[in-house]
């Protein structure tokens, strides 16, 4: 028995290309039975992301099976693939599967979201009777693959964006996000997302203070937090705990004079300051103030790409354990099925 | 063989720090779960000594400094088994590895480690709880320092902006900071327990010296633990002071061998 893989992926093609070959979450289950019907197909999982569209099988006939994928994946799009599919038999698809599953090669290296849609991709094809020995026990492989790689190196490691920097730094202060209130000065872009990336994580409340009161409504609105005019925010301080700034103010609209008596009220609570403005929106010493976490756009930059730096040093690691599973894997699948139906012979 | 009990204890100790920081240099995940086996194992071997010394001894072995010492690194390694697992503080372990071995290496060079033990008349019922109960306080004073200085690390990581591997697999300083409260308030409760312990026994008119030692390490705490409680100052500074007043809780270790166990 051989596994075989061709898929599609943001590696090798565009999204108006991805979206056509695209299967939906409750369709997977569907086409993976419909596959393992076909032909020399005797097992099959379908997998597909906002990423990725990929199929597995396993067949006696790689190179055949591989065609009749190909076939089926260009007849359902109703067009051709052409060199954007990519195409894997024995350890390539193999490794390919493990590497996917640990977030090799996604987007976004070392995400650990594509596990869960791998999982939920196998489940439907599961309960649709699409897969049986091979394909079971290659998934659970990738299953327990991915889990070692996450555990035994630093591939989710560290945040690799500006935004989750600033949530994971938010959570090695504050812990739970779920007892933090956020404010936002100003109404930029990157504020919103870094905002929004905080109430995912659970953050209480939002604030939102502007010049202008119309932007920071509409802006409170979307988040469903609260608008704030712009020189009444020191009065609403003493519940903040992440004070975001990012108005286009000239000078420095959070001075550490004006910082240190509002902070000497609340001895007790720290603050995180995020300082995604240009020029900068807080005095760069409010840093020295006790209690007090300032980090500017820069700094906030550095981090991701640190992180980015230490998931990509992790790579050789993680391929060693992969190759270590795929051998394992191999031997396996190369090893002759015991027979368990054969009549035992009495002593 | 207690000696040996004792060495093969300080010994894990020791890797068990040793191991900690190696696998935080080479950035290998979760070091707690082998640091915290090595620490068990200590632990047992720590345990094993403590049980045959006091048969030796005939009564609970706080007879000498060196005693007192081995108790009181025992006891932070109890704690730290109740507390680590309450509060998830996987790196706990890290932090009082070394302490743990410092304490018992200081306590093997002293010059009572090397008297032959001998048995001796029991001080009785309570004077024997009032030790045992203060010294585990001592425990909880210690993990609280731990807690404290790791607090202090981590803070100081945020503020410089240095996210590197330590940073990552230390806990929040929201957490560090309550659990740090929380087994500093173990402490003076348990303190407390062992000043009413020693009051009740009727040891204020032959150990009177002792008590005031005692005494002196539980009212700075209880004053510290109202100061917190009332916010009056930061978390960071409660830290520094948790570090400060666990050294002075360690000076008093020897007034309070002079003055009482070893009579």
């Amino acid at each position: 028995m051989e596994i075989v893989c061709i898929g599609l992926s943001h590696k090798t093609a565009p999204v108006e290309v991805r979206e056509k070959f695209a299967i939906g979450d409750i369709h997977l289950g569907e086409v993976s039975a419909t596959l393992a019907k076909m032909g020399d197909l005797r097992e099959a999982v379908v997998v597909s992301t906002c990423n990725r569209v990929e199929y597995y099988a396993a067949a006696e006939d790689g190179a055949k099976a591989i065609r009749m994928l190909e076939a089926f994946a260009e007849e359902r799009a109703g067009q051709s693939a052409g060199s954007a599919l990519f195409r894997h038999r024995g350890d390539d698809g193999i490794r390919h599967l493990f590497r996917v599953a640990s977030g090799l090669d996604s987007m976004v290296l070392g995400e650990t979201e594509i596990l869960g849609q791998v999982k939920k991709a196998y489940s439907a094809a599961q309960a649709d009777g699409a897969t049986s020995r091979c394909l079971n026990k290659l998934f659970q492989r990738a299953f327990n693959v991915a889990k070692e790689v996450r555990t035994q190196t630093c591939i989710t490691r560290g945040a690799v964006s500006v935004g989750s920097v600033a949530v994971e730094l938010a959570e090695k202060i504050f812990g739970k996000l779920d007892h933090c209130n956020v404010m936002i000065l100003g109404a930029g872009e990157t504020a919103e997302m870094t905002a929004k990336s905080l109430q995912s994580r659970g953050a209480k409340a939002i604030f939102v203070s502007n010049r202008t009161f119309e932007r920071a409504a509409a802006l409170a609105e979307s988040l469903g937090g609260r608008a704030i005019h712009f020189d009444q925010w020191d009065a609403e301080f003493a519940e903040i705990d992440i004070l975001i700034g990012s108005t286009g103010a000239p000078h420095a609209v959070v001075p550490k004079r004006k910082l240190e008596p509002l902070m000497a009220l609340r001895p007790d609570r720290p603050l995180f300051c995020i300082d995604l403005a240009v020029p900068r929106d807080f005095e760069a010493s409010v840093n020295d103030l006790d209690g007090v976490y300032l980090y500017d756009i820069d700094s906030l930059q550095e981090n991701a790409n640190q992180g980015l730096r230490v998931r990509q040093t992790e790579l050789g690691r993680c391929e060693q354990i992969i190759d270590g599973h795929v051998q394992e894997f191999s031997g396996w699948l190369a090893a002759p099925v015991p027979n368990f139906s054969a009549p035992r012979l009495k002593a | 063989m207690e000696r040996a009990f004792l060495l093969a204890s300080t010994v894990c100790f020791f890797f068990g720090f040793a191991y900690t920081m190696y696998a935080l240099g080479a950035r290998l995940l979760r070091p707690s779960r082998w640091s915290l086996a090595i620490m068990s194992v200590g632990f047992v071997f720590q345990t094993g000594f403590l049980h045959l010394r006091g048969q030796v001894v005939g009564r609970c072995p706080l007879t000498n400094l060196f005693e007192v010492l081995v108790f009181l690194c025992w006891a932070i390694l109890l704690l730290y088994f109740v507390v680590g697992g309450t509060y998830r503080l996987s790196l706990l372990g890290a932090f009082t590895a070394p302490l743990v071995f410092l304490l018992q290496t200081v306590a093997q060079l002293l010059p009572s480690a090397g008297l032959p033990a001998e048995a001796k008349p029991s001080a009785g019922f309570w004077p024997e709880l009032h030790a045992a109960l203060a010294l585990i306080a001592y425990g909880a004073f210690a993990l609280s320092c731990v807690a404290g200085v790791m607090y202090l690390v981590q803070e100081r990581l945020l503020k410089k902006h240095r996210l590197n591997s330590f940073f990552h697999s230390l806990p929040p300083i929201a957490d560090l900071s309550i659990a740090l409260q929380r087994v500093m308030l173990a402490g003076f409760v348990l303190l407390s327990a062992g000043l009413f312990s020693g009051l009740m026994a009727g040891l204020l008119s032959f150990y009177k010296a002792t008590l005031i030692v005692s005494a002196f390490v539980w009212a700075p705490y209880g004053i510290l633990l109202v100061l917190r409680w009332r916010r009056t100052f930061s978390p960071r500074r409660f830290a520094w002071m948790a570090v400060g007043a666990f050294v002075l809780a360690l000076s008093t270790l020897g007034a309070l061998n002079y003055f009482h166990i070893s009579r």
